[in-house]
């Protein structure tokens, strides 16, 4: 069970997509997820998924595992798409039935939405899988450290950040001995309706939350004994440098907005 | 003779408690009035069971508590004097017992990295200090993985790598072995011993398992808030009838020599072994 948590799964690799920037990454994630949102043909659609699929072979992140983090999602993408299948119409009309119509133009859209989610959750799973979670909240931190001028606590958020990534495996482990002493105990946790189970969840949460905070104080002791103070006079081991290849896949994902911006232009329009 | 690093005088701390709670019985300190010293390049062993004041005691090395009254100085600094606290923790560092709440992040190499990072070091030779600290705790290999995958002794062996990266004179580790499977145990102690005798650092161990005690050069019992017994581990477990007294065991050779009448300061199984050949054992041969 401990093994499936795949909350900053990060896949140990020395690829080209490994050995970027964090900064770079988180930046060319977010400028690729409007990318894919600006696609309205299904040629500029087809560009993201074909440079996806390039990403994922240039990450060496195994497709297995890139599939592992689409599963969750299925069912929202399958509910997507047969909202889109019935409430979108236009074209030729294939089937009737009251007030359902199965049109063209509504499977065209059902299929263009499913690819879309599709492709928006590869991207941003693959920088998950290429950057440790420590190096993400970095990348987070050193981003938005412009709005300490606003008097917000950067580095402050990017530690709890830190920390609650940390504790997430911890505190899994805590739940699985928790629920082993109380069913040790008698209580039933997988029987009943909704609510008995909810109920049956109480002593369960109660004792976390209790060892939580202890967790907590004994971590901000030892965090203490390691002269930690907050941000100030902190340095870093790892630096973050921008290297040419941040600036190669820079101006790779400019020439795959020009791409997409072409074939929206030339392509007609499915939504 | 040798140089006092640490010094505790006429130290007593009382735990806080609520004042709003007027019915409370009196509490009794957790140290009533300790005088003691450590020096540099020693390695202390603080026994005592349970509720003992020997945690309290290691606190009270960096500052993390502060004595109710007396004073307790680090190379003469005391740890009243709150601006202090910050040199004094970049002289001792501490290890705790349970290794999962003082590991801060998520790769094995970061969390060494914290210490110095807190410190400002440079990042070139935060690297080298990591790199450096992981092989003394012979955990180098382990330097890309996630702590939630590692055994209870290796984390502990990280978290001692986190201190030594820090670079500070003294390790003050609380119970490191208590949640620990005996080969973790093992482990651990053989790297604290080795830091101790490879690099001078002086080791204060707070422990409650004897056969850890008698491997330190100097063993002090502690009992209700006081120390009871100082010496050497031949010294200390010889007076089998104070240890036992304080709720505590001599080593098992210890006490099956004092049984049939030989030497009480053996301390471990060969010597006793050596020690009954020695009288018994002529014809053997």
């Amino acid at each position: 069970m401990i093994s499936d948590i795949s909350i900053g799964q990060y896949f140990t690799g020395n690829s080209f997509l490994h050995k970027m920037d964090a900064r770079m990454k988180f930046i060319l994630v977010f400028a690729l997820l409007v990318f894919v949102f600006l696609c309205k043909s299904f040629f500029s659609l087809a560009l993201m998924v074909v440079f996806t699929v390039f990403a994922v072979i240039l990450s060496k992140v195994p497709f297995k595992m890139v599939l592992k983090s689409i599963k969750p999602l299925v069912i929202i993408i399958l509910f997507t798409a047969l909202l889109n299948i019935f409430y979108t119409t236009g074209g030729t009309t294939y089937f009737e039935w009251h007030s359902l119509k199965l049109t063209e133009k509504g499977i065209n859209t059902a299929i263009f939405m499913a690819v879309r989610i599709l492709v928006l959750v590869v991207i941003s799973s693959l920088l998950t899988y290429t950057t440790t979670p420590t190096m993400l909240t970095d990348a987070i931190e050193r981003l938005l450290s412009p709005l300490s001028v606003f008097h917000i606590k950067v580095h402050t958020l990017a530690m709890m950040m830190t920390l609650a990534l940390r504790f997430i495996p911890t505190l899994v482990e805590e739940i699985e001995r928790i629920m082993n002493a109380q069913k040790a105990r008698g209580a039933e946790l997988e029987t009943g309706g909704l609510i008995a189970r909810s109920k049956a969840l109480v002593p369960i949460f109660v004792p976390l939350m209790v060892s939580s905070f202890r967790r907590a104080y004994e971590l901000a002791f030892a965090m203490t004994c390691r002269c930690y103070t907050g941000g100030e006079g902190r340095t870093r081991m790892k630096q973050m440098k921008l290297k040419p290849r941040d600036f190669i896949a820079a101006v790779f994902v400019a020439a795959l907005l020009a791409g997409v911006l072409v074939l929206n232009h030339f392509f007609e329009a499915v939504i | 003779m040798s140089e006092k690093l640490i010094e505790f005088k006429n130290v007593t701390y009382f735990y806080d408690t609520d004042e709003d709670e007027e019915n409370r019985p009196q509490p009794s300190p957790a140290i009533k009035d300790i005088n003691i010293a450590f020096s540099k390049g020693e390695f202390a062993a603080v026994l005592g069971h349970n509720g003992s004041g020997k945690s309290t005691l290691a606190k009270m090395c960096n500052a993390i508590l502060i004595p109710t009254s007396g004073e307790v100085t680090v190379e003469g600094m005391s740890t009243s004097d709150e601006e202090n606290g910050d040199l004094i923790r970049r002289k001792v560092g501490m290890v705790f017992q349970n290794p999962d709440n003082q590991i801060v992040a998520t790769i094995v190499e970061d969390d060494v990295a914290f210490g110095p990072e807190n410190l400002g070091v440079e990042p070139t030779e935060i690297r080298r200090r990591v790199d450096e600290s992981l092989k003394a705790v012979n955990m180098y290999d382990f330097r890309l993985k996630q702590p939630h995958n590692l055994s209870g002794g290796q984390k502990q062996r990280v978290a001692i790598a986190g201190v030594l990266a820090m670079r500070t004179d003294v390790i003050v580790l609380d119970e490191p072995t208590a949640m620990l499977d005996p080969v973790g145990r093992a482990d651990v102690l053989a790297t604290v011993h080795r830091l101790n005798r490879d690099y001078g650092i002086t080791v204060i161990m707070v422990t409650h398992f004897m056969d850890e005690a008698v491997q330190a050069d100097r063993v002090i019992v502690m009992n209700k808030g006081s120390i009871v017994l100082d010496g050497t581990p031949e010294e200390v477990f010889s007076n089998t009838a104070a240890v036992k007294s304080c709720g505590l065991d001599v080593p098992q050779s210890t006490e099956f020599c004092s049984r049939i009448g030989i030497k009480n300061t053996v301390l471990t199984a060969e010597s006793a072994v050596e020690e009954i050949m020695n009288i018994y054992g002529g014809g053997a041969k």
